[in-house]
């Protein structure tokens, strides 16, 4: 089953006079439960790439469908509304808010999105456990080391229980033993909540977790393996 | 609620900054309270001074007096006028003055005196003149005697139990002349009125100046001044002509001129001093804003709805403002309560200015609630027009680029 449909995706961006085509006619589609990873070298348009998948930057043509209709044809109210309910975030610098402690950056996704309040602390105290740091649930973001603020940034990513989740290399930033656990962990969450996960990343350990992996250079595929693991 | 700790967490994110601007708008406030509560407080008892001292809150008299100020324009108080004025609900005491000006001697010595007429009972109820009285004795009912005021009384170098000689034009052109003993000395708390008042009751003010049953005006009290308009109100439906009624605003121009001037510029002052703590604030907020372009970018991505983020950058500007606030107004209480009860006394020049204008020298303090909510509007106002800045921000970042920050 098809979670989303990319049909001729382009970008192009105004560099002074010149035009930089980022993404250059993009086709594909992502099925439930996949655990991709996008490779390409820097500059190649694979997080161009990802932001127009997550509704975050617009696409100069070509449609990003989900659930049979066009993101791209939202308000920009329901642009957001449908990242908070569909699309999990995993960012390089991990970008939890750091006045809220790990449980509150978790609950806080379900708090936008009206949750009742028993539920956001269940689930959020479920999520922490599972990612590993379930005793650090009190803990500000400046407290935690590098891996455990990127756990929290997974479980944050499910906390909505999104369809799919965007991580824009997640593993840029942590050491092997953290970036080892965290691959294991998203792994483990994408066959215990059968939940979408597409990587941008140059991180051969990423490849070597993935079960697909879309090559994009110059802002074409140039290459989309599928492999059992 | 979530909005309001997010915001509050926020604000201590930079301790030493938050710290820093809420100083600055704290001494602010505390500089800027402390200065209007002087100036309320002096405005509040110079017109004091004016008001129980001598004019009253409002005056009656003719239209004829209110051009020429002489005793030929003074009125003969008649029932229908007492009755007016006794209908108008907010007054609460009315007195008559026969007032104009004679020669007082006394042995080779001579100076030009006010003799004032009055109902000795019903003026001590309006203006408290009994209190005054520093040597001698109070006048009584139909009283042959004079009251003096003791820079007056020293020129003429008079006591309690001398007499003194007053010689002027009565009612149309007749001469005054008399001898009068003094039966008691003066002293008001202002110098200008100690060199020129001589009271009288007023049927022997009467008979001095051949004006038989006739008074120059009425002087009329309110409770408090906030019940004067009504009363101007009501009193103008109830006069008519010859008479008029003015309140003490129109009968000294002068004095409330100079308030509004003085009030102008301590207004001037008051905009510099919170034009530097706006300055210091919006500091502040650009900063919150710029260091935080990426965690508004990831908030919006997550799915935070712009209206709401606003929201939340607009309670952290307020709070910044309103901590200040709060702190200065708690800090300038103490100040202003002290100086209320213990008011500060002037000397040198400031003195002797204020003397020549016939006020106390003392510096008094006010404690109304508008000295102080004033202030705390003033940076409500001052922080809600800073706010726009990181709300509009709010609206207008691209998510895209916030997250490359």
């Amino acid at each position: 089953m098809n979670v989303i449909e990319i049909k001729n995706l382009v970008k192009i961006y105004n560099s002074g006079e010149v035009k930089v085509k980022a993404v250059n006619g993009i086709t594909t589609h992502f099925e439930q439960g996949e655990f991709t990873a996008v490779v390409g070298p820097s500059g190649s348009g694979k997080t161009t790439f990802l932001n127009m998948i997550g509704g975050l930057d617009r696409p100069t043509e070509g449609e990003v469908i989900i659930d049979g209709s066009n993101i791209w044809n939202l308000t920009s109210r329901q642009i957001i509304d449908f990242r908070m309910n569909n699309i999990g975030f995993v960012f390089q610098a991990y970008n939890l808010i750091p006045v809220l402690t790990a449980g509150e950056n978790v609950e806080f996704i379900m708090h936008l999105q009206g949750k009742p309040k028993k539920e956001r602390e269940q689930r959020t105290k479920e999520l922490l456990e599972a990612v590993g740091i379930g005793d650090r649930i009190k803990s500000r973001p400046g407290k935690l080391s590098g891996g455990q603020q990127q756990r929290v940034a997974v479980a944050r990513a499910l906390a909505s229980k999104p369809k799919f989740i965007l991580a824009d290399e997640p593993t840029a930033n942590l050491d092997s033993v953290a970036t080892t656990g965290l691959l294991e962990l998203m792994a483990e969450m994408n066959k215990k909540y059968n939940t979408t996960f597409i990587f941008a990343t140059h991180d051969q350990r990423v490849m070597d977790k993935a079960r697909r992996i879309i090559t994009i250079e110059d802002g074409k595929i140039l290459n989309d393996e599928k492999f059992d693991r | 609620m979530k909005n309001l700790i997010m915001a509050w967490r926020n604000l201590w994110r930079n301790k030493r900054r938050t710290l820093i601007t809420s100083a600055s708008i704290f001494f602010g406030v505390i500089f800027s309270t402390v200065m209007t509560s002087m100036q309320f407080g002096s405005y509040d008892k110079i017109i004091d001074n004016v008001v129980r001292f001598y004019t009253g809150y409002m005056q009656v008299f003719t239209e004829a007096y209110n051009e020429n100020k002489t005793i030929n324009n003074t009125f003969e108080l008649t029932d229908s006028l007492t009755k007016s004025i006794e209908d108008v609900p907010e007054i609460t005491v009315f007195t008559p003055r026969l007032e104009y000006f004679a020669l007082a001697s006394s042995l080779n010595l001579t100076k030009a005196a006010a003799i004032i007429g009055i109902n000795p009972k019903k003026e001590n109820e309006v203006t408290g003149l009994k209190k005054w009285v520093k040597k001698g004795r109070y006048l009584r009912e139909n009283d042959s005697g004079v009251l003096v005021a003791i820079d007056l009384a020293n020129y003429l170098n008079l006591n309690v139990g001398d007499t003194i000689v007053l010689y002027g034009q009565g009612y149309h052109g007749v001469m005054a002349a008399g001898l009068f003993p003094v039966r008691g000395i003066l002293k008001f708390p202002s110098p200008e009125l100690n060199k020129r008042f001589i009271y009288m009751d007023l049927p022997a003010c009467q008979n001095f100046f051949s004006a038989d049953n006739r008074i120059s005006y009425l002087v009329l009290m309110v409770k408090d001044h906030t019940y004067l308009p009504a009363a101007m109100r009501h009193l103008k439906k109830k006069i008519a002509s010859p008479f008029m009624v003015r309140s003490w605003a129109q009968l000294q121009p002068g004095l409330v001129s100079m308030i509004d001037a003085d009030r102008a510029g301590g207004l001037f002052m008051k905009a510099i001093l919170y034009m530097v703590i706006a300055f210091g604030i919006f500091a502040t907020v650009l900063m919150m804003v710029a260091e935080r372009k990426r965690e508004l970018g990831v908030m919006v991505a997550i799915g935070m709805q712009r209206a709401r983020l606003s929201v939340i950058l607009f309670f952290e500007t307020l709070f910044i403002g309103l901590l200040g606030a709060v702190a200065g107004l708690l800090g300038s209480l103490p100040i202003v309560f002290y100086y209320y009860h213990n008011p500060i006394m002037l000397s040198g020049d400031a003195a002797k200015t204020y003397a020549n204008m016939g006020f106390e020298p003392y510096m008094y303090f006010s404690v109304s609630p508008f000295v102080f909510y004033t202030q705390a509007l003033t940076v409500f106002i001052i922080t809600a027009v800073i706010a726009i800045y990181p709300v509009y921000q709010s609206f207008s970042f691209k998510v895209i680029k916030a997250l490359r920050a």
